[in-house]
């Protein structure tokens, strides 16, 4: 104070501590962007705690740290298709013709500085990328949490992770290797074989016959500008409508439909989200470190005339080479043309694998006319008919991952490849309705558990000797908080058609489509698809205990 | 003894008891083991190679191949496959097959190679074929490296694998891995086409591209071959690679986020 200025500016404050940096800096910010609204009304946000909760966040650093890696990667590749001669210090490729791409790849890998690294932080962070967002995906589909209001974000997500598999497809074969260059030139067949058009689009695309010499620069552009831009957009929309939702959570006492019960965004989730962060940037520069992806200068630059076996994609394409795999060589012949089923019936099988996971929501809310807002998340085995077809989509997926690996199932386990190859023809309509049937047999025992801890307690383990010789195992009853958990459920009743003639007698016509829907609703709720949960009035007569343990 | 009693129902007993048993046994088993099956004698002359070939051929390969090489259903005519066929094929220990199925599989040789090579003087006099490679056809020094490389990814990695790593064929047969393959047993694969593998004499390729490959694999499929990005995860491409970051990598990170989780904050009561 003593040597305060006579500065007419600072005259109100001589008197006053001058205020914190950090304080002055909002200050400034406010001032000129209207920031302590927006803060004010979101440094408090609630998040719940749940560790599934945090896949979307694995997914958005994965996403993140891919994107940082990638500006260096670009720093030092070159998407060219230019013929040059490798002089590099890598000798078992000294002297090859290959393109710019790849010698530039092998230059990443063992000339640049941390070069190597940075290539395989990318790739195994995408990797780690798809497979979250796989996870997230599958955490946001059983437990419902896709319900309305949340539908247009499931929507986003989805479209995050089929951009997500097309922004690694065109990454992966940006090297110009002989592994990618084998999965381009599959590309390139699955194109050649749509009807028509087919040629047109593949000339379009390779600017002439494949391999040409465009694809590298048209994939680099696609790769790291239009797919990865647009799956910023959509990331920060998918967060937005997050925020915007608030999250859902697990049911639990205190816990409703109009709360959100947890801890402060700031300073908890700040602190949790950004350790978080380094966490699992931390996991993939280990991984990184330890393992090799994508080792190119085993692999070799790509030659038409060339090919491996073991040739696959990375595991986000996996299912797609298991269709064509298994998929017989039909083709149909007329008038001089080809309609080469053996590719096209995969092609368009694809994209139905996807979207069949992608529409369910839409079907659910039809199907059981449930237009309800729910915030409260279900537990997998309260929504059996879920579940099932949730678990049932996995198998259909998993069965084709098996598909597109099959040669290496055989030679690792000592099978014929026929053998898995027929395997897979016959689980792909199979496998998916016998784990559908034992999941929701599954989810049932599980609700019957549900209700049984709920009327009798918890097995205790202590075994008690009654006075006339009887054992008797010990049952716990349950906390209230336990009882509120197992039972804040509610169980659906399925919709019922309404009578052909009203109560006024007058006649009313009932569409095919309203009874194939009560038909599904039965399907979803009806009977034998729940077990009818405790109610208070039975529990009321067990406990009140008339001779009962 | 009162304190082995009383810990004989720690949950780690049954552990421990497994572990000392495993140990007996096998240290029993070493002990009295029949030692490995005796030398046979290196100094059978060389005159006499056919003729003890030939015993060896009655005994141990006449069965499936007829008593004179002549071929039966159970094995093929050994007339005019030349002493480096035998050399490879009995040398990796796939003849004597063990039994019947849809490809000999590598094993260990129970031959040694004195017998070896009388087998394959016997055989070599049933009719002219290739004879066994000389150390210096084979040999993979002064070879061109990348050449061999290219050469491999245009005629072997089809069935093969990039560097050699093996790969399926139809209905239970395989393209083995050529890991640490003696160099003489490469180069007899790719003189002699053994099994399902097409056969590449000289006049298809030449003895230095045989020893370009063999330097190649030298390189890049050898317990000597570096991997600068570090674990090779089996050299199998993106298959082994998705395994591992749906495992260790998703794994590892689904570990943390519960670890995280479960490290809340408390609610202060106020």
């Amino acid at each position: 104070m003593s040597t305060a200025t006579t500065d007419a500016y600072s005259a109100d404050a001589q008197g006053r501590r001058k205020a914190p940096a950090g304080e002055r800096v909002a200050d400034w910010a406010d001032g000129r962007l209207g920031i302590y609204s927006l803060a004010k009304a979101n440094m408090r946000k609630i998040f719940p705690d749940h560790w599934s909760f945090m896949l979307g966040e694995v997914c958005l650093y994965s996403f993140l740290i891919i994107i940082l890696t990638g500006v260096y990667l670009t720093l030092f590749f070159h998407p060219s298709m230019e013929e040059t001669v490798y002089h590099g210090p890598y000798v078992p490729m000294q002297g090859m013709r290959m393109s710019e791409a790849f010698a530039s790849t092998l230059n990443i890998s063992f000339d640049v500085r941390g070069g190597l690294l940075v290539r395989q932080i990318h790739h195994w962070a995408a990797l780690i990328f798809l497979a979250g967002m796989f996870v997230h995906m599958m955490r946001v589909f059983f437990t419902g949490a896709f319900r309305k209001p949340r539908e247009i974000n499931w929507l986003f997500g989805f479209l995050l992770f089929v951009l997500g598999m097309f922004t690694g497809f065109t990454g992966y074969s940006l090297p110009d290797d002989l592994l990618s260059g084998t999965g381009v030139r599959f590309m390139e067949g699955a194109i050649l074989s749509i009807p028509i058009i087919g040629t047109y689009i593949s000339m379009f695309l390779f600017g002439g016959e494949f391999p040409g010499s465009d694809f590298v620069p048209r994939f680099f552009s696609i790769h790291v500008l239009l797919l990865p831009g647009i799956m910023l957009g959509l990331v920060v929309a998918h967060m937005i409508l997050v925020i915007y939702h608030k999250h859902t959570q697990f049911p639990g006492p205190g816990r409703t439909n109009k709360n959100v019960v947890g801890m402060p965004l700031m300073p908890v989730y700040m602190a949790k989200a950004g350790g978080f962060f380094f966490l699992v940037f931390g996991v993939i520069a280990a991984i990184s470190a330890l393992a090799t992806i994508n080792p190119i200068w085993a692999i070799g630059p790509y030659r038409p005339d060339q090919v491996s076996t073991g040739a696959q994609p990375d595991w986000y394409m996996g299912f797609s080479e298991g269709l064509i795999r298994v998929m017989p060589g039909w083709e149909i012949n007329f008038w001089g043309h080809t309609l080469v089923l053996g590719v096209l019936i995969p092609l368009i099988i694809f994209p139905t694998v996807l979207a069949a996971i992608a529409v369910y929501p839409f079907i659910e809310s039809w199907v059981t006319g449930d237009k309800r807002e729910h915030h409260l998340l279900d537990r997998p085995r309260n929504a059996p008919t879920r579940t099932a077809f949730g678990a049932a989509w996995i198998s259909w997926y998993f069965v084709l991952l098996v598909g597109g690996g099959n040669d290496l199932w055989a030679t690792h386990f000592h099978l014929s490849i026929n053998a898995i190859t027929w395997f897979v023809r016959i689980g792909f309509f199979v496998v998916p309705v016998l784990v559908f049937v034992a999941t929701r047999r599954i989810c049932m025992g599980l609700q019957r558990r549900d209700r049984d801890k709920v009327l009798h307690g918890r097995e205790s383990g202590i075994i008690k000797r009654l006075p006339h010789g009887e054992f008797v195992e010990v049952h716990e009853p349950l906390s209230q908080e336990q009882l509120h958990t197992l039972t804040a459920h509610e169980q659906p009743e399925p919709l019922e058609l309404v009578p052909e003639v009203d109560e006024n007698g007058v006649e009313r016509k009932v569409g095919a489509t309203q009874k194939l829907r009560v038909k599904l609703s039965k399907g979803f709720y009806g009977e034998g698809t729940q077990i009818p949960k405790a109610t208070a009035e039975e529990f009321q007569e067990i406990t009140s205990g008339h001779g009962h343990h | 003894m009162k304190k082995l009693s009383a810990r004989r129902r720690h949950p780690l007993a049954a552990v421990v008891v497994l572990l000392f048993a495993l140990a007996v046994t096998g240290g029993l088993y070493a002990a009295f083991a029949p030692a490995d099956t005796a030398k046979a004698d290196d100094t059978a002359a060389q005159s006499l190679a056919i003729e003890e070939g030939k015993k060896l051929y009655s005994v141990g390969c006449a069965s499936c191949h007829g008593t004179g090489g002549q071929g039966t259903t159970d094995g093929p005519s050994l007339v005019g496959v030349g002493a480096s066929a035998v050399d490879f094929q009995v040398g990796t220990g796939r003849m004597p097959l063990q039994q019947q199925g849809a490809q000999a599989p590598k094993k260990k040789a129970i031959y040694d190679q004195a017998e070896i090579d009388q087998l394959a003087a016997y055989i070599a006099s049933l009719g002219a074929g290739p004879s066994v490679p000389s150390k210096d056809q084979y040999s993979p020094d002064g070879a061109d490296i990348a050449k061999g490389g290219e050469l491999f990814r245009t005629n072997c990695a089809q069935c093969h694998n990039f560097t050699g790593k093996g790969g399926a064929l139809s209905n239970g047969k395989f393209a083995p891995s050529l890991e640490d393959v003696n160099p003489k047993h490469i180069y007899e694969a790719m003189q002699t086409g053994p099994q399902n593998m097409p056969s590449f004499p000289d006049t298809t390729m030449s003895e230095k591209n045989k020893k370009d490959i063999i330097a190649y694999l030298d390189t890049v499929n050898s317990s000597k071959s570096q991997s600068p990005g570090g674990l090779e995860l089996g050299g199998l491409g993106p298959v082994s690679e998705g395994l591992f970051a749906w495992i260790f990598g998703l794994g590892a990170l689904i570990v943390v986020a519960i670890w995280v989780a479960a490290r809340t904050a408390k609610a202060k009561k106020s």
